[in-house]
């Protein structure tokens, strides 16, 4: 029994890092044809296409541990796959962080998410790779070196608006303040988060400076105080969620159980 | 003299020996080739829009990295085109300039609508299919920058015609929906597939020419009769049917005969009246309008920090 | 921050060179955009080795050319090393397709 809610905990994990580089991958995938020179468009549906293979491995290896369960005690539909997971669940079970889900907005805003996000990443997977279950370190190990770059490339974006032009000061400044709300949501303890609980005070440490040295360089400062939202990790999601979902899972929803 | 340089010039085209960019060449010569990879580039980039709106709705993950991939190829391809016209003289920027004003033409298919999934299949097997025949020629093509920008979207376009190829067996296999809406696919997307070709040869006035300057090597209607010999063929693997009744094997062509093309239907699209004309236009102008203060920005933070190097 | 620039301005014309494996030369694969050269670098790294052609890239702004007539290699190569399907090969056909 302890063994199952420990095996529970750890599908839950796998399947929050999976929602989180699914949903976060699906809205950067939305600017694929729509960037703002060809080659960043380019950049942009490679960062996409990053995610959504990150998705895919946390999935799969969330759907070997389901399928593993005892029977009678899962409370998903068996035999799973990394498409049941990301095409058959509603949006109260998804477990990404509510950043992740917001509208794109415009360059601005698409940027500093992928810088907010993927330095948390940075610092999370950086844990990950010495994690107990050896497929969770080897998705890590691998996806790290992607981050390293989603992270890098942001960064420079961060800078480049920020000591841009006026109009783009301004407009990283509009990001900077409709974002800040969604950030510490990143660093909430949580039931499955139990395994990395000692090591999220750490991440937002180094998640801080991090922002803090990037913000110096490009002349932007913090907001002063903001509300914090918080919730997408236990469900309970923004109105943005559940439309993303319906695109998404459209032909499964409406075809089921067929291949394609 | 100048007539002098066009014997010369043509000699060298005879002997297939390469035009690079510094070479003298007929300006003829330039402006249509110009026209032609600049037209090409723009069929890739307004060729991302039908196929991109359906990413998001991709129906398992691996088909939505594939897709995501493939569009995102596209780009590489109509960067690489781009590119190879630049040498030519033009700038990107003017080239996007003709494209948003309507001066510059792209390839009329994209101005159909994608309605279902299936879409992705037969755009894959038969737009990419019918851009793959007219591209491999251009490999060859006598003026280097455009031939090796060709290589590379040749080596490219492979895995595109492939995976569309790949969604429709799949479909095929399946459901008698998903067999349904592969065949509504095939029917509305196969004539203007086959029009991709380009208008008849006696009616294609630029084609002597530029087969003359090497810059093409096949005509539109020897492509045309090939792919459909092709199609005719690989449609059977699918199990489906292509929608025309006259589309018969003659054993003394040893082709396919194929029926009347209306080519009214063709015209009407050129000149702007496609279904999804405006639709793919306005989204292109809206990028491109949007991205103008992200664009002067890093030129901005690139004019500073040379000078702050300068400086230091 | 400086006022709106012009926007007349295109991000300038890069050349780039990229050595597809140790002990064999740059060779030129194309030319892109790009604003400086952090972003030409980033920008070959997307658009020339999406399938796994380079371990290094060199951009060169074209302006700069004159004709007669690193240590990230982990995070800017490995990526494109799980994109199988990217190449024609991933997508097994029926034998009996032909042309493909």
């Amino acid at each position: 029994m302890e063994h199952e809610i420990f095996m529970l905990n750890r599908i839950e994990f796998l399947l929050h890092l999976a929602d989180n580089a699914l949903i976060i991958g699906h809205r950067n995938s939305e600017w694929c044809a729509h960037g703002p020179a060809l080659e960043q468009d380019i950049a942009i549906s490679n960062i996409a296409l990053d995610y959504i293979g990150q998705a895919r491995n946390f999935y799969q290896h969330a759907a070997f541990l389901i399928n593993e369960l005892p029977h009678e005690s899962s409370v998903f539909s068996i035999p799973a796959t990394e498409d049941t997971l990301a095409y058959l669940r509603d949006a109260s079970a998804f477990k990404n962080h509510l950043m992740t889900e917001l509208p794109n907005g415009d360059w601005a805003f698409t940027t500093l998410r992928i810088f907010f996000f993927s330095s948390y990443q940075y610092f999370l997977y950086q844990q990950l790779i010495q994690h107990e279950d050896a497929q969770i370190a080897a998705i890590a190990e691998k996806s790290l070196k992607e981050v390293t770059y989603h992270l890098r490339w942001s960064s420079d974006w961060v800078i480049r608006l920020g000591d841009g032009t006026t109009e783009s000061y301004q407009r990283m400044n509009t990001a900077i303040n409709a974002l800040w709300p969604y950030t510490q949501e990143l660093f909430q303890e949580n039931n499955f988060l139990q395994p990395t609980k000692n090591i999220l005070a750490q991440i937002q440490t180094d998640w801080n400076e991090k922002i803090k040295n990037i913000f110096e360089e490009a002349g932007l400062h913090l907001p002063e105080k903001s509300v914090q939202y918080q919730g997408g990790t236990k469900g309970f999601h923004t109105e943005h969620l559940p439309i993303i979902l319906t695109e998404m899972q459209l032909l499964q929803r409406v075809y089921p159980n067929c291949e394609w | 003299m100048q007539n002098q340089q066009d014997v010369f010039f043509q000699d060298k085209v005879d002997k297939e020996i390469r035009i690079e960019p510094k070479d003298w060449m007929p300006e003829k010569y330039r402006q249509t080739l110009i026209r032609q990879i600049s037209q090409h580039a723009h069929s890739e980039i307004i060729g991302m829009l039908p196929e991109g709106n359906w990413i998001t709705r991709a129906p398992s993950l691996r088909r939505k990295a594939i897709l995501l991939a493939k569009v995102q190829d596209e780009a590489g391809h109509g960067l690489y085109l781009y590119s190879a016209a630049e040498t030519l003289g033009i700038s990107r920027d003017e080239m996007y300039h003709q494209l948003h004003t309507g001066k510059a033409k792209y390839s009329s298919i994209f101005n159909y609508p994608t309605l279902s999934w299936a879409d992705m299949g037969v755009i894959g097997w038969l737009v990419d299919g019918a851009a793959i025949m007219n591209q491999v020629p251009l490999c060859r093509s006598s003026y280097g920058p455009y031939a090796r920008a060709m290589v590379r979207v040749c080596k490219e376009e492979s895995f595109h015609q492939r995976q569309g190829f790949d969604i429709l067996y799949t479909l095929g296999k399946g459901s008698e929906a998903q067999r349904k809406m592969a065949q509504d696919a095939i029917n509305r997307w196969w004539w203007p597939s086959i029009m991709m070709f380009g208008p008849k040869d006696d009616e294609s006035p630029n084609s002597i020419q530029s087969m003359k300057w090497k810059i093409k090597r096949f005509s539109n209607d020897e492509l045309r009769q090939k792919f459909i010999d092709v199609c005719a063929e690989q449609v059977k693997v699918l199990g489906f049917t292509l929608p025309d009744k006259d589309l018969k094997w003659n054993e003394a062509r040893k082709h396919y005969d194929f029926g009347t093309i209306n080519w009214d239907e063709f015209w009407q699209v050129i000149q702007g009246n496609g279904p999804c004309n405006k639709e793919r236009l306005d989204a292109r102008k809206k990028a491109w309008a949007d991205g103008e203060w992200v664009r002067d920005a890093a030129t901005a933070y690139a004019t500073k920090k040379t000078a702050k190097n300068k400086a230091a | 921050m400086s006022t709106h620039s012009n926007s007349k301005i295109e991000w300038p014309l890069w050349e780039i060179f990229v050595r597809s494996k140790q002990g064999l030369d740059h060779k030129h694969v194309g030319s892109l955009h790009a604003a400086d050269a952090a972003m030409a670098i980033e920008n070959a790294r997307d658009v020339y080795t999406r399938r796994m052609e380079g371990i290094s890239i060199w951009a060169v702004e074209s302006k700069n050319i004159h004709a007669s007539n690193p240590d990230e290699a982990g995070s800017l190569y490995d990526p494109a090393n799980d994109k199988a399907y990217r190449h024609p090969t991933f997508y097994d056909l029926p034998d009996e397709v032909k042309y493909m």
